[in-house]
């Protein structure tokens, strides 16, 4: 029999991939890997804001990366440096300012590699409501504004001028991303959630002709490494969370040679 | 004299549209009628894809007024450049900002002669092809107005001409308004009902046979141009009334 947090954890990194999955395509499609893993650096100074002020950790990390997405957006405006640049400088900065932050908080026991890494052994039920809800709700979410948001990813411009509205639909998948960092930085970790997002993702891409494919074969390819990842840490009693991007690792050079095959039957 | 009532789409007055303090375009106004082809030209630098960009609400940070008074509308930017990392069918291009059935995409992929790619990635598409596409995603939702950004770059000759024919078909079967970019003069100008000639401003405008014959016209394009009238000249079924709209013949 599999223990209760064993199970807790399977539970957890499904209802995680199952928003990786298609919000992860969206991340790939218009570029923005470095944009989330800054996102995803913030969230640090989040939890530490949390611990701080003795607020829910998901709650914090989404205003803090919220505010740092909107941050860029004003930056981006102001000055004339390039994206990665800017991106580079929240990222580094925000994690530094956290670290800081987490020195001076001397009072609490805090386990920094749990939050760089993740523990999705130590998932309790609250956690996993806070997944399940928070994760259903972005894919509603992402499932209504699909249509705007595509169109937009694919050219801003006709989006624009066939009345799409790109502008207010960008700004809520920003949202959408700073929501599930919140939601799973206790799983993944700040610097693995990035890994969940793009390689599943990248992997699909190569077995994939058509945008609804892709975001199937992402959530697959995540789903099967969860549940390989999860279950290579139990028999081999290796970190959990690292385990699971192995797998998406291992997952997407396996589609490297298939993709290979498929490109020289077309030539 | 029906088409006086004809509805105006949009109306462009004394827009001008500055970038790092450089006027792009300075106090521009046009108008689209439904059922009325107006063709913007100019040297490469005019100004045209602003114009248009400004027109369409995609540029808003403009001096001067822009109204549209529909919001059916088709759109063939002058670039599309769709990344690797995003697998799309032309199928799925068709529907992209609007949901049409099957039997709608294929109509509009016939008319424009590529409906046999309807499977095929849009990365794999030739230049000629992908603006075959482009062309049939815009008038597939059956727009009021279109907007057409040199729609026929990289067709060969024989289909540009066919293309600019199917555009003034479509301009009278949807009796949409149509406002089109164009620098190759000679085949747009028999499908074009008024001719506004930019160069940051707009030089002259009118019925395409005055245009031609204008001064600051041969100033702009040189004195060869104003040839092309022979090359355009063809059987009207219709004539124009002095604001560019088409009467019929009777």
């Amino acid at each position: 029999m599999l223990d209760d947090f064993f199970i807790r954890a399977l539970i957890a990194g499904i209802g995680i991939t199952l928003v990786t999955g298609p919000l992860g395509c969206f991340v790939v499609w218009r570029r923005l890997s470095f944009f989330a893993g800054t996102l995803a650096h913030s969230a640090l100074l989040g939890v530490t804001m949390a611990l701080f002020f003795e607020i829910n950790i998901a709650f914090s990390v989404f205003i803090i990366s919220a505010v740092l997405a909107i941050l860029l957006l004003q930056l981006q405006k102001k000055t004339k440096l390039p994206n990665d640049a800017l991106l580079g400088l929240l990222a580094h900065a925000s994690l530094a300012v956290g670290l800081v932050v987490i020195g001076f908080l001397t009072s609490i026991r805090f386990d920094v590699m749990a939050l760089l890494f993740g523990d999705i052994l130590a998932v309790n039920q609250n956690d996993l409501l806070v997944i399940w809800l928070g994760g259903g709700l972005i894919l509603i979410i992402l499932k209504l504004i699909w249509k705007p948001l595509f169109a937009s990813t694919v050219n801003y411009e006709l989006s624009e001028a066939e009345g799409m509205k790109p502008d207010k639909f960008n700004a809520i998948f920003t949202i959408l991303t700073a929501a599930l960092i919140a939601i799973s930085i206790k799983i993944v970790g700040l610097l693995l959630i990035t890994g969940m997002l793009i390689i599943p993702a990248a992997t699909a891409r190569n077995v994939s002709n058509n945008p609804k494919q892709m975001v199937i074969f992402s959530v697959i390819f995540g789903l099967i490494s969860v549940l390989a990842g999860l279950f290579t840490s139990l028999k081999i009693n290796s970190a959990s969370g690292p385990s699971i991007i192995t797998a998406t690792l291992l997952l997407f050079i396996l589609s490297l040679i298939k993709f290979k095959k498929v490109s020289d039957l077309k030539k | 004299m029906e088409n006086k009532n004809k509805r105006i789409l949009l109306e462009v007055e004394n827009a001008s549209f500055y970038l790092n303090d450089k006027a792009l375009i300075k106090e521009v106004s046009l108008k689209v009628k439904q059922g009325e082809i107006v063709t913007l030209i100019g040297p490469n630098g005019s100004g045209k894809s602003t114009t248009a960009k400004i027109a369409l609400g995609i540029y808003k940070k403009i001096e001067g007024r822009v109204r549209r008074f529909t919001e059916r509308i088709g759109y063939v930017p002058q670039k599309v450049l769709v990344d690797w990392t995003l697998p799309i069918r032309v199928i799925d291009f068709m529907s992209l900002t609007e949901n049409l059935k099957n039997d709608q995409i294929n109509v509009a992929l016939n008319l424009t002669g590529v409906d046999h790619l309807k499977n095929k990635s849009l990365s794999n598409l030739s230049g000629g092809e992908f603006q075959r596409v482009l062309i049939a995603r815009a008038i597939a939702k059956k727009p009021e107005l279109l907007v057409l950004d040199e729609p026929v770059q990289g067709v060969d000759f024989k289909g540009e001409i066919a293309l600019y024919k199917l555009i003034k078909k479509i301009s009278e079967k949807l009796n949409c308004g149509i406002l089109l970019i164009s620098h190759d003069l000679h085949v747009v100008m028999s499908a074009t009902d008024f001719v506004i000639c930019l160069n940051g401003h707009v030089c002259c405008s009118g019925k395409p046979h005055r245009v031609v014959k204008d001064e600051k016209y041969k100033e702009l394009f040189g004195d060869r141009a104003s040839n092309i009238l022979s090359l355009y000249e063809h059987d009207h079924d219709h004539s124009h009334s002095a604001d560019g709209s088409i009467d019929p013949k009777k």
